[in-house]
């Protein structure tokens, strides 16, 4: 079930037509933006917070070689061990060595978004060993061998029925119509995975440099289980999940619920300082870390778009979305969505693989009014936008670019020369006159401007331009002398 | 705008040279282009405010997406040219976007307007979230006889425009717009406002293609009525 190649335009144009995903989506962005609304009002002086976690964060990224080194001497210090990965398939085979060399069979797994983006499952599966999700969400994601479409609510443009269908469907048990009975299928299920996992894997919220603390925030109690049931626990987190201190968690720890679910904290908030020590009575005999690169140091080298790492993955940019809120997680192609995977995804995996990433965006704003860590949305957007066309990430749409920088050029020339322009506009108004319709707006033109009137009017042009009307208005103001001029 | 201004006794001119501040361009990925029309209009401006030898010279723009352009973009697009930058910062001091202007500069809501009808008013995105302008434009509104302003759900949401976003994914566009419709019409008003001719096209376009009976008017457009325009 790996990803295809990204789409936008395809894909949102079928998401929008699809009525179920579009009731889905509204109830969930609805819900959770109220949720954050609340919880965030709630705190005083919420937005400086923010400001103080963006600090936080850009000091962290800045200095992230320094902070990775403690990182590691830290997990090493408590007994864990630690690896680097470089891209996906380095951490495949990092993780699947160590269910090798202790002859694992079968994991469970804890929601990881950095497991979906190195397709950890598939490499699992390939190697013979059985995965098991399970959050919720990503069991029942995985039970219909599709990908999350959003970065807290993996399932979230399933419905009820569609749930009930698929339990009964795949686990060979009756319509079951009631949450409650579905969850308590699902719940039996697992607990004997739990039992009989010779591994967990789970990804990591934070990473605390300062203790080699990974921190991870859930609400089901299934992560505190898939990192202490089994004899191994094995965290998959990105190099950019990194804290510098224990201290910093009180904060960030606020941001991030309150920002995803609106809740003061998450049910569960599991602190995992190396595998059990002789004192505890339970918990993992190994405990292994495992920092994904994938990409992320080449994001850090760019200095115009390096905040992107400073992204704690709470998902507000997406419930505040307009644009999300149309198209769903799937339209974006890739593990994330939404705002930050308009910005990621591109840079993640190389610009000339989602060069419309970018443009899939309104660049209204909201997403960064309400970014925990105050990403500068629209400005990251526009520098990749820009980095798309410097590129030849677009090379396949050939003519349609070549179009484009043509008549970018002459518009150019047009704007820089105020004879042109005038001209311009009135030529505008000769040429688009025959496709007025009723009311005098232009109901049909042709392309590109069809793409915009298949479904709205264009306003016709003025005949006499302003420049030309403004040579009359001030005659008559200065006629009357101002105040008095015009009526 | 230049109705109300002149109302205000403020002395209005037009620097004919004028064209377009280069947004379309800039957030297309064409910075070359947009450098090139950007200069241009620093020079255009820069000038006009150097012939008008007048220390209370104010360059009023009505338009939130133009403004926010001038005084956020421009930094961005011009960061690696001080001498640009130089001419940029006295430029910026000096503009304001049209409702801004009013209430912070002329220190006026009451602008002499008359319109009997019930408006609902559309936030700009540029407006509101790159300049922070929210209660300017409601202020201006509500100072306007005979005037009921009345909040649509969703008021601060995007409309879909998007400039070329709405050529690049017309689909998407008009699925954000039809929300952007349906709050419009659910707030009973007769006229919907706002403070950029993009969102206002946008609405407008689809509030024609609909045959909805709601009025499409610029601020700029409400506040220069006098009450006698509509018979």
């Amino acid at each position: 079930m790996g990803y295809e190649k990204i789409n936008f335009e395809t894909d949102s144009g079928r998401a929008v037509d699809d009525e179920k995903l579009q009731r889905a989506l509204v109830n969930v962005t609805n819900r959770f933006r109220s949720a954050r609304q609340k919880a965030s009002s709630e705190v005083p002086g919420w937005d400086e917070l923010r400001t103080l976690g963006r600090e936080i964060k850009k000091e962290t990224i800045e200095n992230l070689d320094r902070y990775l080194l403690m990182l590691e001497e830290n997990v090493k210090k408590a007994g864990g061990q630690v690896h680097w990965a470089r891209d996906g398939e380095e951490a495949c085979a990092i993780i699947i060595g160590i269910a090798r060399r202790n002859n694992v069979k079968s994991v469970v797994k804890s929601k990881s978004m950095a497991t979906e983006e190195v397709e950890l499952n598939t490499a699992l599966e390939k190697a013979g060993i059985r995965a098991v999700e399970t959050d919720l969400g990503e069991y029942i994601i995985q039970l219909a061998g599709e990908h999350p479409s959003h970065i807290i609510a993996p399932a979230v443009h399933k419905t009820k029925d569609d749930i009930s269908r698929l339990f009964s469907e795949k686990l060979g048990v009756p319509y079951l119509s009631e949450p409650e009975e579905l969850t308590k299928v699902a719940r039996e299920r697992m607990r004997s995975e739990f039992l009989n996992a010779g591994m967990g894997i789970s990804g990591a919220n934070f990473a605390v440099a300062e203790t080699g603390t990974i921190v991870i925030v859930e609400n089901e109690g299934n992560a505190r289980l898939t990192t202490t049931v089994p004899r191994i626990h094995v965290a998959l987190a990105g190099i950019e999940k990194i804290i510098p201190r224990y201290n910093d968690l009180s904060l960030f720890l606020t941001l991030l619920a309150r920002s995803a679910t609106g809740q003061k904290s998450s049910t569960y908030v599991s602190f995992i300082t190396g595998p059990r020590r002789k004192t505890d009575k339970d918990g993992p005999e190994e405990f292994h870390l495992v920092l994904l690169d994938n990409g992320r140091s080449g994001i850090l080298a760019n200095e115009e778009t390096r905040e992107s790492l400073y992204c704690i993955r709470c998902g507000a940019c997406l419930n505040n979305c307009p644009v999300y809120r149309k198209v769903g997680g799937h339209s974006y192609g890739w593990v994330y969505s939404g705002p930050i995977g308009a910005i990621i995804n591109p840079q993640l995996l190389g610009i000339d693989k989602a060069p419309e990433l970018p443009f899939a965006s309104s660049l209204c704003g909201a997403c960064r009014d309400v970014c925990p860590v105050r990403i500068d949305f629209p400005r990251v957007l526009l520098e990749l936008r820009h980095e798309v066309k410097e590129s030849k990430a677009e090379k396949g749409k050939g003519f349609e670019l070549f179009i484009e920088r043509i008549s970018f050029r002459l518009w150019r020339t047009i704007v820089t020369h105020e004879k042109l322009y005038g001209a311009a506009s009135t030529l505008m108004y000769y040429l688009l006159k025959p496709f007025r319709g009723k009311g005098g707006n232009l109901g049909s033109l042709p392309y590109p401007f069809s793409r915009w009137t298949q479904d709205r009017d264009f306003p016709a042009i003025a005949s006499t331009p302003f420049r030309e009307r403004w040579k009359k208005l001030k005659w008559e103001i200065g006629q009357g002398g101002p105040g008095k001029g015009i009526r | 705008m230049v109705k109300v201004l002149d109302r205000l006794g403020v002395d209005v001119e037009f620097p004919p040279e004028q064209t377009c501040c280069g947004q379309p361009a800039f957030n297309s990925g064409y910075r070359e282009d947009a450098r090139a029309v950007a200069e241009r209009f620093l020079i255009v401006f820069g000038n006009a405010l150097k012939e008008s030898r007048d220390e209370e010279t104010y360059i009023v723009c009505p338009s939130g997406s133009c403004t926010a352009m001038l005084k956020v973009f421009y930094k961005e697009l011009l960061a690696t040219d001080p001498e640009q930058l130089n001419k940029l910062e006295i430029i910026t001091k000096k503009t304001y976007e049209f409702s801004e202007f009013l209430i912070n500069v002329m220190k006026t809501a009451d602008v002499g307007a008359r319109y009997d009808g019930v408006v609902t008013y559309h936030d700009s995105c540029h407006l509101l979230r790159e300049l922070g302008v929210k209660d300017e434009p409601r202020r201006l509104i509500e100072a306007v006889r005979g005037i009921e302003l009345r909040e649509m759900e969703l008021h601060d949401s995007c409309c879909g425009f998007g400039g070329t976003f709405s050529i690049k994914f017309p689909r998407v566009s008009v699925s954000m717009l039809d929300e952007k419709i349906d709050c419009i019409v659910g707030s009973g008003a007769d006229t919907v406002v706002s403070s950029d001719m993009g969102c206002l096209m946008n609405i407008g376009g689809a509030l024609s293609r609909r045959n909805i009976p709601v009025k499409v008017m610029h601020i700029a457009e409400l506040l220069a009525q006098t009450g006698s325009e509509r018979g």
